[in-house]
């Protein structure tokens, strides 16, 4: 209790007020600006149901994959353990465009998978459809929801699972006093995240739903605004996708107790007596090759489509990437400061916790629209594009940011704060020597998750799109959009190069830093 | 100086340029104002005979701006706006933002042209894109009962897209619902915008795309590719004619007059073909690129009036939906 | 003069009560069975612990309402004594204050300390380095540079072997003894209590007793001791 006093808790406050705007006050400017809400229509309820209905599908499926998967990964160990776990994050951090072209190479009609299938003269595998979208989605996610359940199983001290041996446990007994208690903590966190993450999924859902039947939320914010001009149901629209994400949340942390942090996934794994069958070694070996040909032959597919073009890619593109690495960077400071203080407040006030959920609910279109009528009366929007990015895609990575954080953090308080409590560390002497050493790999995880995050968001730019400041994401679009796709491929690649290069870089820093 | 402001990342170019020019807004859609969009050429064109600062703003599609408009309302920086379209019309002229454009102009549109506010300055006809060697059906009953799959754009979200639902209405009228039941199962996909779909069918996923007449030219011309071929129906191609106008609440009345006037002539009408992949709406004297003879011409030339799109648009969209939601 | 007045201490369904004085210099153990609640009286005397109702008085002065690091104590807990992201000499170096650099004074003043501890030389290492004992030692070497005048065990060696153990009861016996250090110590065990402590707490059923002499402590235990001893005479 004494403890979390010891550090200052008037940063958290800040850090929460600000979110609190950030997350309302766009949303009551569209509202004022339409005066007033407007009700839904009929459509806008068709979208509700489906953005609902694929969400549950979607983090469902990614939960229960990852589970047997999470569970091979933390009890085998092998060549390559730590380089697959690193390149499994990949399609979390890839731009939508980019991840949904590689997801068709393999997949799509003409894709690697039915080339396959042809030559075998085996029927055509259809992408297209509910199925569709849920594959893409735990595509994006099976990655996330994976790390944070295998962070459940090496949270589980080595000496349980020899203990269970020395009693005779088998697998099945072990699965209900171990593992089966652990996953009831942590699979409801990981299955509200991905629920929120697919919440507002727009393209990909609309993409690979093959029509109007798979509209989402999102896409009908996308009409109310653009088409109607009818701000105050955009308004409507995005709050219900806000509420929807909070009591997704709250569900899960009432639910599913502490919400255990996504990361780690790097320490060794426990002896596991209990799975030394050699059938087992080789259902699990079977299990992690198909998860990784899964996740990584659309990566690969990405690299082959752009390879080619890297190299000769248009000037513009450098200086976007430029631009893209100085936005990733910004937004990863003032993720991590408010992350930090968010954190240390959350200590004592967990609803601070749910508030940063908050950032996974935020759809961009409301977001830039109510930013740009809040700017406007007092300085040119356009002149402020960056900096607005750099916010949003700083509260956006916010979410995955605190839920590193948070719980090392209280570890390290509970573990060690009497003592330092006893000793008078307290304010900076306190962040100095006590916590930040050994928060170092969970920050260094959590930048590195943020500036790839922002690196291969289009977030608000291309609402405000200013011709000087293109960000790299921008870029690849406008390709696209030229007709150059080979060249967009070549972006696409140097976005996923960026992306994964800053995120190594931090990652890396923070652990060799703490060794 | 764009380096510096480049450098410091904030402030965009319009607290970067010389005080001493008179500076004329233009607001446009993103493509326009890209590295590989007419902007850049326009810019430079413009600036040697004008002795003014002209300023791009870019912000997302014809539609986005009209929405970025309707926000500023009058307050609006902007002094011309270059991007809307004949599905935007009924709404852009209903905000009483707009003023006379005054030009008189012999246009090279195959329809007349005679709107007070609203000044073409290209255009092109809508047409489902495939391989040159593809045997192509010549309307949307035949595409239809063909086993031809199609990739399409989202009318709620894309200009083409609206385009296509308008092109079917206009051919087919009241039966417009029963064409699209019918098509149904020929689309694979329907994309949020324009380059979404465009990559998909270039990566192989539809045998053809909803996109322009004149896109096999970008291939042709670009690319030294002949690959591509726009598929002519006989029902004739709905055409998208892409409008500038002028503010009325612009400072710069003389200048923006200027920049509407310059629009049509040779220097911006000659950068169109080989940057947007349109029509100039007025050829210029050079005539058109080579490359641009080998592209169909359609019979006949479809394009509701704004006041008939604006009235049958939601109709319309919901018929779509309501066909394909099935 | 450490004044227990009247003090009360709810948790949860969990209460517990005490009210004695130990005088400075004094050498208390807490004896009782598991969940009793020692550990939360010395969590109270240290601050961990906030008051029901009642005070804490140091020399005459409220201590209840201060926060830990105020207060004229020491403590070590069961475990995690020491910052294992930190080398020994950093460790001791908190002691004598919450930074880690120090003068080249104060360097001298923790290569005392470690010396005197028996870790002469050990500065630069990390705890990870060093036995359960050598642990222990850089823990009390801290103490010895906190210099405050009462200090808390929480069966800090209860992981160590009898014979290590008795080794560091009798270091503590040494560092206190010339210091006038008062010294109040939760204990499991009648030998260290008897080793150590000429006075005795039996903290059971709710309730922290006034000391006694030890010996006469375990020559007729109460009830509630004897149940815990398992033994009907010693």
């Amino acid at each position: 209790m004494q403890g979390a006093r010891s550090l200052p808790e008037w940063p958290g406050w800040i850090a929460g007020l600000f979110l609190a705007g950030f997350l309302t006050l766009p949303m009551a400017a569209v509202l004022w600006h339409a005066g007033g809400g407007s009700a839904p229509q009929p459509a806008d309820w068709a979208a509700l149901r489906f953005t609902v209905l694929q969400a549950l599908y979607s983090a469902g499926l990614s939960v229960l994959l990852a589970i047997p998967v999470a569970r091979a990964l933390s009890r085998r160990q092998f060549r390559g353990r730590a380089l697959l776990l690193a390149l499994m994050g990949a399609p979390f951090i890839l731009p939508v465009i980019v991840a949904i072209l590689g997801l068709l190479a393999v997949f799509g009609r003409a894709g690697w998978l039915n080339q396959i299938l042809a030559a075998l003269s085996l029927p055509e595998l259809q992408i297209y459809g509910m199925h569709g979208v849920v594959l893409a989605h735990v595509f994006f996610n099976l990655p996330l929801a994976t790390r944070m359940i295998l962070q459940g199983w090496q949270a589980v001290p080595g000496e349980r699972f020899r203990l269970a041996a020395s009693l005779g446990m088998g697998r099945a007994m072990v699965f209900r006093v171990i593992e089966w208690p652990m996953l009831r903590g942590v699979a409801p966190g990981a299955f509200a995240v991905i629920f929120a993450i697919c919440l507002s999924s727009f393209a990909v859902a609309l993409v690979l739903g093959g029509g109007p039947r798979a509209t989402t939320l999102e896409l009908a914010i996308y009409q109310a605004f653009r088409f109607d001009f009818d701000l105050g149901r955009a308004a409507m629209l995005a709050g219900i996708q806000l509420a929807l994400v909070a009591l997704a949340t709250a569900l899960a942390l009432r639910f599913g107790g502490v919400v255990q942090g996504l990361a780690g996934g790097q320490g060794r794994p426990a002896l596991r007596p209990e799975a030394a069958h050699p059938l087992l070694r080789l259902w699990d070996g079977a299990l992690i090759a198909l998860v990784a040909a899964f996740l990584l032959a659309p990566l690969l597919a990405v690299v082959l489509r752009g390879a080619p073009a890297l190299l000769a890619l248009p000037g513009p593109v450098w200086k976007a990437a430029l631009v893209s690495l100085a936005v990733a960077l910004a937004a990863t400071g003032l993720s991590m400061g408010m992350a930090c203080a968010l954190a240390i407040t959350a200590l004592r006030r967990t609803g601070l916790e749910l508030l940063a959920i908050g950032g996974l609910a935020l759809s961009p279109l409301v977001v830039g629209t109510g930013a740009f009528l809040l700017l406007n009366p007092w300085t040119n929007p356009t002149a402020l594009a960056l900096p607005v990015t750099v916010v949003v895609n700083a509260v956006m990575a916010l979410p995955f940011a605190l839920r590193l954080i948070l719980p090392r953090l209280r570890q390290i308080e509970a573990t060690q704060g009497r003592l330092a409590d006893s000793l008078g560390l307290r304010g900076l002497a306190r962040l100095r020597w006590l916590i930040w050493p050994q928060l170092k790999p969970a920050l260094g995880f959590a930048a590195g998750l943020a500036a790839a995050l922002s690196m291969g968001d289009l977030g608000v730019i291309a609402l405000f799109s200013d011709p000087q400041h293109a960000t790299l994401p921008l870029q690849v679009l406008r390709l696209m959009g030229a007709y150059k796709t080979e060249a967009a491929a070549g972006a696409g690649l140097l976005l996923l190069l960026c992306s994964f290069g800053l995120f190594w870089l931090f990652d890396r820093g923070g652990r060799h830093a703490a060794a | 100086m764009k380096h510096l402001a480049l450098a410091t990342g904030l402030f965009a170019a319009s607290t970067a340029m010389a005080a001493d020019k008179p500076i004329l807004t233009v607001y446009t859609y993103d493509s326009f104002v890209s590295d590989w969009g007419p902007g850049p050429a326009v810019e430079t064109a413009f600036e040697e005979t004008c002795g003014c600062d002209l300023q791009f703003v870019g912000a997302g599609d014809g539609a986005a701006l009209l929405a970025r408009l309707r926000l500023e309302g009058g307050r609006s920086s902007a002094d011309v706006v270059l991007g809307l379209d004949t599905n935007l019309m009924a709404a852009a002229t209903e905000t009483g933002l707009f003023a006379p454009h005054g030009v008189q102009a012999d246009l090279s549109l195959p329809i007349a042209w005679d709107d007070p506010l609203f000044l073409p300055f290209d255009w092109g006809y809508f047409a489902f894109v495939k391989n040159a060697d593809l045997p192509a059906p010549s309307n949307f009953r035949a595409l239809a009962e063909s086993d031809l799959k199609i990739i399409i754009q989202d009318p709620r979200s894309s200009t083409p897209g609206l385009g296509l639902v308008m092109w079917v209405k206009a051919a087919y009228g009241d039966q417009a619902g029963e064409i699209w039941q019918e098509l149904a199962d020929n689309i694979v996909s329907v994309t949020p915008g324009w380059s979404e779909a465009y990559g998909l069918f270039l990566e192989g996923e539809a045998d053809m795309v909803l996109s322009y007449t004149t896109s096999p030219a970008y291939h042709l011309i670009a690319e030294s590719d002949a690959s591509k071929a726009a598929a002519a129906f006989d029902e004739g191609h709905y055409m998208q004619v892409e409008l500038a106008a002028k503010l009325a609440s612009s400072d710069q009345g003389a200048l923006a007059d200027d920049f509407m006037r310059f629009m049509l002539g040779d220097a911006f009408q000659s950068i169109i073909p080989t940057t947007n992949w349109m029509y100039p709406a007025k050829t210029p004297s050079t005539g058109l690129p080579d490359g641009f003879d080998t592209l169909i011409t359609p019979a006949k030339s479809l394009l509701l009036s704004p006041e008939q799109a604006g009235a049958l648009r939601d109709d319309a969209i919901a018929e779509w939906r309501n066909a394909l939601a099935r | 003069m450490l004044q227990l007045d009247h003090v009360h201490i709810a948790l949860g369904g969990f209460t517990l009560g005490a009210d004695f004085t130990v005088q400075s210099g004094a050498k208390l153990a807490l004896i009782g069975p598991s969940g009793a609640g020692k550990s939360t009286l010395l969590a109270a005397i240290a601050g961990f612990q906030p008051l029901a109702s009642g005070r804490i008085l140091w020399q005459g002065q409220p201590l209840h309402n201060q926060p830990p690091a105020a207060r004229p104590v020491s403590i070590l807990f069961q475990d995690n004594n020491l910052f294992g992201h930190l080398t020994l000499a950093q460790n001791l170096g908190l002691g004598l204050r919450p930074a880690l650099r120090h003068s080249a004074a104060e360097h001298q003043q923790i290569d005392a300390a470690l010396t005197r501890v028996g870790l002469a030389g050990m500065g630069a290492r990390r705890p990870a380095d060093l036995s359960g004992g050598q642990q222990s030692r850089a823990a009390l070497a801290r103490v010895l540079l906190q210099r405050r005048p009462l200090l808390l065990l929480d069966e800090p060696f209860a992981a160590l072997g009898p014979g290590l153990r008795a080794e560091m009861l009798d270091l503590v016996a040494e560092l206190t003894t010339g210091a006038a250090i008062t010294l109040i110590m939760v204990t499991h065990a009648p030998e260290d209590a008897l080793r150590l402590c000429p006075i005795s707490t039996l903290v059971a059923n709710g309730q922290a007793h006034a000391p006694v002499e030890t010996g006469a402590l375990f020559e007729t235990p109460p009830p509630a001791l004897r149940a815990y001893l398992g033994r009907s005479t010693p």
